[in-house]
């Protein structure tokens, strides 16, 4: 079987390339795993974290003692029932080979028990799956490699902040691969599936950060996909709000229309490298001469571009549908100057 | 078990049975490549089955060794992702699957129905060719670009990414023929080829459990063929069944995917079952306790395995119905698998215990099955397996049962037809050790692993966060010591063989039919067929002879 060995050299070729470190992570710095008290769990963090370590510690209980009862079964018959020696009475004396009674017995006992599991797990699964109908929700998108989380107070990040002992509903999406989206220090995880959404809730009981994986197998830097929760007290968590909403604010305009290109959906119909998808590129756009129909030329300058943004059937450049949708009483001004900003950086 | 005429011819004197039996009766590699010989078949899907494990095992200790740190150790991400992904695929579809029924089974079934071969010999070698050239096409996804998929191929990953998938499904596709092909050998070979007396529940539990095997294999292999099927379709020609972007759904992916491995879990377990179940009886000297539960719950086994593959699911989101379905159905599958345990235990009671390597590898069986299985349930309770879904707790679980379960009654099978395969009784002190070997360094790689995944470490981690580190040591330096049992093991099975044919017909005082006949077995299996009489596991007649070191059958007249 020479022939199955010959891919050794391939890898062994691959085990001396030298690869650029782990790709960027959302995050600068990896989560902490905080400290637990269990030996098996992670910290208990949340609502579910009670009901779903008393159903696994009472396993690990059943589990131990089976284990430890049949090795100790075993060990005592290799010992009292050893053979002496390979000619001496090589039929065993007894040969007794049923007992129905034993066969019921191990049959109902283990029976009683995983019927029992099964209902306390089918409990705890419905209620991992109902969300509570008041409750914060936020939206979680998974992309190759990275989680973002986006606030109703029209706030996204790579964290996921959340107030204490508040339920907390989470949206799930993916816009391309399966991912999944795990909480261990709360019990909870979801796939994230291309193309629907699935969803997941919690309440967090302990302040803190804890660490968010993906765990669902999405390809390169599938390990580098990590995100953090961070619990805050409801007031911390109203001036975290505040304080990010604040930042963007006061961002530099450029980077606000970059945000605001990347949060409102522009992409989808504007590419930024020129070539044509449903609406112009931005690329090279400002300064530009654009055909509009039943205009002519028109220069792209800064009130161009507000008023296509305001009102998008205003000047409908030829070739392209008529297609947009108004973005009035949607964008803050400066976010629209951010945008402007934006664009003018697409050269 | 059978009439003591046939046997009496059948047991020839050493230096007549080393002049013929299947090894030497042709010469030449092209009378092993054109062999219908089961016995010869089995023997080369044993050196392929065993070369596929050494591949694979090579790529379980590079991915061991990479976590040794929590960055970069010796390989990048994506060599890391195609590492695991070739170890999985490899011990599954290459080593596992066809481990126990092609390789000890092709050789011990038509032996043990005391027949001449199997129903449709050219089937079976067509069998083993297309194993080979699946093999191959694994290999070409190698040599091009690895496949980093994991072995599941999950869509829409497998249907996007950049690597060589198609040569790996093609593969997956032509080995489950292979399986198929065996399948409906067994199936065919059981019912029409049992001896004169040998009803049901006379068969030996290997035959049942090879007969449960091959009702799924066949039953189930075609689903993954289809499924395999359709995502090439999908790659190569843009039609949307299971990628979004194409209007498909990629968890209907996972319910087809897992519509076949999951009855394949159980093609990889239920023969470990038979294995044991002959094992155990014969080393314990006495008759298998609940003979008919046992062969009994092989076959629900074998049903049931095919009404629960939605509990790879609970997070998937699919609807909580039909999880509470899978979930309840899964449960009831731990019960058959209970009683085998407790039957096996129920055997050694009272019996007259030799401790001889296949011995201690089922007492290794034993222990390390049952956390295996007890695992399981912890996967089968909804609420529970969300927290330990697709984390190191599953890794830990599934290799209990595949390498603390399969592999172990593979060992155990391996060294308990040894001498009748080759003739040669190998270094039993060697046995022992690395035995023992094994044992400690199978707990001290997966063991760890459970803590890990209740802590929340996924799997298929390349980079893990530091609080990981101690335990994914552990798991390393476990792993090593397992590379070291095996190494000790192939050497001395290995070495066995230059010595001098040696093994007495029947070393062990089993009753089943394969050890009727000389070892290593005639060309034709038996002079003459032979006629059953009682059960399988009765061993009051069998008396141990010092000068050969054999059992022989006592005389009619008691000595």
């Amino acid at each position: 079987m020479l022939d199955m060995l010959l891919p050794l050299g391939q890898l062994a070729a691959g085990l001396v390339s030298s690869q650029p470190g782990p790709l960027p992570s959302a995050l600068p710095e990896p989560p902490k795993v905080p400290d637990s008290p269990w030996f098996w769990m992670p910290r208990s963090a949340s609502n579910f974290a009670d009901p779903i370590d008393g159903t696994f510690s009472f396993l690990v209980w059943v589990s131990l003692i089976s284990t430890l009862g049949i090795a100790l079964a075993m060990a005592y018959f290799c010992w009292r029932y050893r053979a002496t020696s390979r000619d001496a009475n090589e039929a065993a004396e007894s040969q007794v080979d049923h007992s129905n009674v034993l066969e019921i017995t191990w049959s109902v006992i283990p029976l009683f028990i995983v019927i029992g599991v099964f209902v306390v797990g089918f409990k705890q699964y419905v209620d991992l799956r109902t969300a509570p109908r008041a409750a914060y929700e936020v939206h979680a998108t998974g992309q190759r490699w990275k989680w973002g989380f986006e606030y109703p107070e029209g706030l996204t990040h790579p964290e996921l902040h959340v107030p204490v002992n508040r339920n907390v509903r989470i949206m799930i999406q993916s816009v391309d691969v399966l991912h999944s989206l795990s909480i261990p220090e709360f019990r909870v995880k979801m796939d994230a599936v291309p193309g629907r959404y699935t969803e997941l809730w919690f309440r967090a009981t302990e302040e803190g950060t804890f660490p968010i994986y993906c765990a669902e197998y999405c390809g390169t830097a599938h390990s580098d996909m990590l995100s953090q929760v961070v619990v805050h007290t409801p007031e911390g968590f109203a001036a975290w709000v505040a304080e990010e909403i604040r930042k963007i604010e006061m961002m530099p305009l450029p980077e606000l229309g970059q945000l605001t290109f990347n949060q409102s959906g522009c992409a989808t119909c504007h590419s930024l490298d020129g070539s044509a998808k449903v609406g112009p590129s931005f690329q090279g756009l400002f300064g530009r001469q654009e055909k509009i129909i039943n205009l002519g030329a028109v220069n792209v300058d800064e009130n161009y571009l507000r008023e296509s943004i305001l009102e998008p059937q205003a000047k409908i450049v030829e070739g392209f549908p008529p297609s947009m949708p108004t973005f009035k009483g949607q964008l803050s001004d400066r976010r629209i100057s951010g945008l402007i900003e934006y664009i003018k950086t697409i050269k | 078990m059978t009439s003591p005429s046939a046997t009496a011819d059948d047991i020839v004197a050493p230096a007549e049975r080393a002049s013929d039996n299947y090894l030497t009766h042709e010469k030449g590699i092209l009378s092993w490549l054109t062999t219908l010989d089961h016995k010869r078949i089995g023997v080369m899907y044993l050196m392929c089955v065993m070369s596929a494990f050494l591949l694979g095992g090579v790529f379980a200790l590079l991915v061991r060794t990479e976590l040794l740190t929590p960055g970069r150790t010796i390989v990048d991400h994506d060599t890391y992702n195609q590492l695991f992904t070739l170890h999985g695929a490899v011990m599954v579809f290459l080593v596992i699957i066809p481990g126990i029924p092609a390789a000890l089974g092709n050789f011990i079934l038509p032996l043990q129905l005391g027949a001449k071969d199997v129903a449709f010999p050219r089937l079976n070698l067509a069998s083993w060719y297309l194993w080979v050239i699946g093999a191959l096409c694994m290999v070409l996804s190698l040599v091009i670009n690895a496949a980093d998929t994991g072995w599941t191929f999950y869509t829409p990953y497998s249907t996007t990414t950049t690597t060589s998938v198609i040569p790996a499904l093609t593969g997956a596709f032509i080995l489950g023929f292979s399986s198929i092909f065996t399948g409906m050998n067994f199936i065919t070979t059981i019912h029409k080829l049992r001896p004169p007396g040998m009803t049901w529940f006379r068969m030996p539990l290997f035959l049942w459990a090879l007969y449960s095997t091959a009702v799924i294999q066949v039953l189930a292999t075609p689903v993954l063929a289809i499924t395999l099927l359709m995502l090439i379709v999908e790659r190569v020609v843009g039609i949307g069944i299971f990628d979004p972007a194409l209007g498909g759904d990629p968890v209907l992916f996972q319910h087809f995917f897992w519509f076949y491995s999951h009855p394949a879990v159980y093609i990889m377990i239920v023969p470990a079952f038979g294995v044991m179940g002959d094992i155990i009886p014969t080393f314990s000297r006495k008759r298998i306790f609940g003979y008919k539960f046992i062969a009994l719950s092989s076959v629900a086994i074998a049903i049931l395995g095919f009404l629960v593959w939605g509990h790879h699911m609970f997070t998937s989101g699919q609807s909580v119905v039909s999880a509470t379905i899978f979930s309840a159905i899964s449960f009831l599958i731990a019960i058959p698998t209970a009683i085998k345990v407790f039957n096996w235990l129920a055997t050694m009671y009272k019996g007259k215990i030799h401790l001889d390597t296949p011995m201690l590898y089922c007492l290794f069986f034993l222990w390390v099955f049952t956390i295996g299985g007890l695992t399981g349930v912890f996967l089968g309770v909804m609420s529970v397996d969300v927290h330990l879904h697709d984390t190191y707790f599953v890794v830990a679980h599934f290799h209990y049962v595949m390498m603390g379960g399969s592999i172990t009654a593979f060992l155990a099978g391996m060294h308990y037809w040894w001498p009748k395969m080759f003739g040669r009784m190998y270094d039993e002190k060697w046995g022992r050790i690395s035995c023992g070997l094994l044992f400690v360094g199978l707990n001290l790689t997966f063991f760890p692993q459970f803590v890990l995944g209740t802590r929340g470490m996924p799997r298929r981690y390349y980079n893990y966060l530091e609080e990981f580190q101690g335990l994914h040591q552990l798991s390393t330096v476990g792993a090593y010591l397992m590379g070291l049992a095996f190494l000790t093991t192939a050497a001395y099975l290995l070495g066995s063989l230059r010595k001098r044919a040696d093994a007495p017909a029947n070393p062990w005082g089993a009753n089943t039919l394969e050890w009727q006949t000389p070892s290593p077995p005639a060309y034709y299996n038996f002079h003459n067929p032979p006629v059953v009489t009682e059960g399988p596991y009765e061993y009051a007649d069998w008396v141990y002879n010092k000068r050969t070191g054999g059992y022989e059958r006592k005389a009619a007249d008691g000595r």
